[in-house]
């Protein structure tokens, strides 16, 4: 038999984790074994996993900070409700597996092109600069999504700007946000668009294309001179960060019957990145892990009531503090040196300009 | 015109603490190339000591905000000591995460502190308002102070970072923190040093927005850090001149964007310039532009 390679090895071992994480949820669920409260963050937790993948991609891969990861989110959870009334509106689909898929398939859509047109003009700065415009296009979207109205009345979709008055079922109430949302998220669905964004990032990862982003991230001139075509991988990363961030963005709206822009603000952003830092920026698996583990986590922490969250601060500083502390790092790298021979320490550079 | 004058004065105001906030933000840049993103909480800190001082010891204005810039001053050397001093060699995205659990940290200890109610700030000026255009006009006290502050701060340092000693070994490791140690310079006392004055300014910028705009609580900070910071950059972040241009500008363009286009949009607006300005001039207005070695 073929020995596998290592990059296969290390798919198998992440889609495992991922499956078995899977099963263990369904028989807790089927047991009744789990607490209300969880069962709640079922799907947020899958989101957030497929959020800080899909940035894992653009901070870790393609070495650009972006600090406007919900706004595509959000991008993508409006269109996703926009687009779920109205293919039960307009054409009475009432499978809610089809519509579910249609409209995260739309918000993926709308999310993408957002990254287009953001990442044209943004993919030319660099470092920092990079950093506060994507912030700036994450608060744009979000204000703008606050003064936008639209309704639905049979076939016809109304959109209308700071102007409440719109004939039909308001879907879109500018500040208010979507109200009266059909919840037809499951976490079975969740669960398939985690495997679905595994598949795209780790293929794209260990493609050509991701290759030549990663040669990019490692050195623009370099790449460049060996005629790479910069903006297009880079393009090629933010979009398809952008279109999974989407997809999961309608999945999240579709598991609230209200949704606001507000909860895609920059503390949004923040805490996605925070999952991608925390498990280990251009790792996949730690990515999955850390969102899970840490959208958890607030939960776990409810014992101790108000203090949660400023656990949570000390929790987040201690942990940077001590995985870049020279001495628990070199002992960190000799441990698993061996079984990641492809992220060299430079890899840990990424984001920001130095 | 008269109204125009107003909307533009307001904008002039409220730009000015964008300016002092900016100022903080770019000189820590510019030495520790670190975003540092708990500084819009220090703002929200300064405001408190200075509410507390007014409120429970009924202090005097001025040493309300002497002892809010005390205590800031120390916070920030706390802070930048205990979680950004271990982080000097980390890559800055460490360094921002960090940043960003200090701001956490500091926004919910003032919630356990002081609760999530917002305190109603009463103002520390007592400057009377100045009518002009037979009344048409009014320019408020806290306007009149807060130009005035931001114009004696931005005096201040500019002489502090060209004439002392300590100005120019601030320059000079931000310059090239090697060739700095070198010539006998104490890095990390200089770094401390730009972050007490950060901070000491972010208090004093606390105090000034919350007399102008009295609602005070526990996320105050978070909204002005962010749009002080797009000053900073909108400015050429790492410049002293630029931040309290940026800052400005970018104050008149909030006002002015929110009176005669939208209320909603007004933020939009703001970071559509910003933006616009940088597509344009990729460091800012006034950033040095850096060449790319191989």
């Amino acid at each position: 038999m073929k020995k596998l390679s290592k990059s296969t090895v290390s798919n198998i071992i992440t889609y495992g984790i991922v499956i078995i994480a899977f099963i263990i949820c369904q028989a807790m669920l089927s047991a009744g074994a789990m607490t209300r409260s969880l069962r709640g963050q079922l799907i947020p937790i899958c989101v957030y996993i497929v959020m800080a993948v899909s940035l894992n991609l653009t901070v870790g891969v393609s070495g650009e900070l972006s600090l406007g990861h919900a706004g595509f989110m959000s991008v993508g959870a409006f269109s996703g409700i926009v687009a779920s009334a109205w293919l039960a509106s307009a054409f009475h689909l009432e499978n809610t597996v089809v519509r579910l898929i249609l409209s995260m398939i739309i918000g993926g859509i709308f999310a993408g092109f957002a990254g287009v047109i953001i990442g044209i003009p943004v993919l030319r700065l660099q470092g920092d600069y990079l950093a506060i415009v994507t912030l700036a296009f994450g608060e744009i979207i979000r204000n703008v999504l606050n003064c936008l109205y639209i309704s639905v009345d049979g076939r016809a979709l109304h959109i209308a700007f700071s102007n409440p008055n719109i004939p039909g079922t308001v879907i879109l109430n500018g500040p208010a946000g979507a109200v009266g949302v059909s919840k037809i998220a499951t976490f079975p669905m969740a669960f398939a668009l985690i495997l679905f964004t595994l598949m795209v990032v780790l293929n794209l990862i260990h493609s050509r294309s991701g290759r030549a982003i990663m040669a990019i991230r490692d050195s623009r001139i370099a790449a460049e001179s060996v005629g790479i075509n910069i903006t297009k991988y880079k393009m090629m990363a933010f979009v398809t960060s952008a279109v999974l961030a989407g997809m999961a963005g309608s999945l999240y709206g579709l598991n609230y019957s209200t949704v606001t822009a507000s909860k895609f603000k920059f503390d949004t952003s923040i805490l996605v990145l925070v999952f991608v830092v925390l498990g280990g920026i251009g790792n996949i698996r730690g990515s999955i892990i850390a969102a899970a583990l840490l959208t958890v986590l607030p939960e776990l922490l409810r014992a101790f009531s108000d203090y949660r969250m400023l656990i949570y601060a000390i929790v987040l500083i201690l942990v940077m503090l001590a995985t870049n502390s020279p001495v628990i790092r070199s002992m960190f790298d000799r441990m698993t040196y061996r079984r990641r021979p492809g992220l060299p320490e430079e890899k840990q550079k990424g984001g920001a300009a130095e | 015109m008269t109204l125009f004058l107003s909307y533009l004065i307001n904008g002039i105001s409220l730009g000015s603490v964008y300016a002092i906030i900016a100022l903080g933000y770019t000189m820590v840049y510019g030495i520790a190339k670190m975003l540092n993103f708990a500084h819009g909480d220090v703002i929200m800190v300064g405001a408190y000591i200075s509410f507390c001082a007014m409120q429970y010891l009924g202090l005097p204005a001025i040493v309300c905000i002497l002892m809010s810039m005390a205590v800031c001053t120390i916070l920030g050397i706390l802070i930048e000591g205990l979680a950004y001093k271990p982080l000097r060699q980390a890559p800055s995205l460490a360094v921002l995460i960090t940043a960003i659990g200090v701001s956490y940290f500091l926004q919910n200890m003032a919630l356990l502190i002081w609760g999530s109610n917002p305190k109603s700030f009463a103002s520390v000026v007592r400057v009377g308002s100045l009518s002009l255009f037979q009344g048409k006009l009014l320019i408020s006290g806290e306007t009149i102070v807060t130009v005035l502050a931001n114009i004696v701060i931005m005096i201040a340092l500019t002489l502090f970072t060209g004439k002392t000693k300590v100005g120019k070994a601030m320059r000079a490791v931000s310059e090239d923190k090697g060739a700095a140690e070198l010539m006998g310079i104490n890095v990390n006392a200089t770094i401390s040093m730009t972050f007490a004055i950060g901070s000491a300014l972010a208090a004093i910028a606390g105090v000034l927005l919350c007399s102008a705009y009295p609602t005070l609580q526990p996320t105050t900070g978070s909204m002005p850090g962010i749009k002080a910071f797009t000053a900073a950059v909108f400015g050429g972040i790492g410049s002293i001149p630029g931040a309290m241009i940026g800052g400005i500008l970018l104050g008149v363009i909030e006002i002015l964007g929110k009176a005669y286009i939208s209320t909603e949009l007004g933020d939009a607006f703001v970071f559509a310039v910003l933006i616009v300005v940088l597509l344009v001039k990729p460091t800012g207005l006034l950033g040095k532009k850096v060449h790319e070695k191989v």
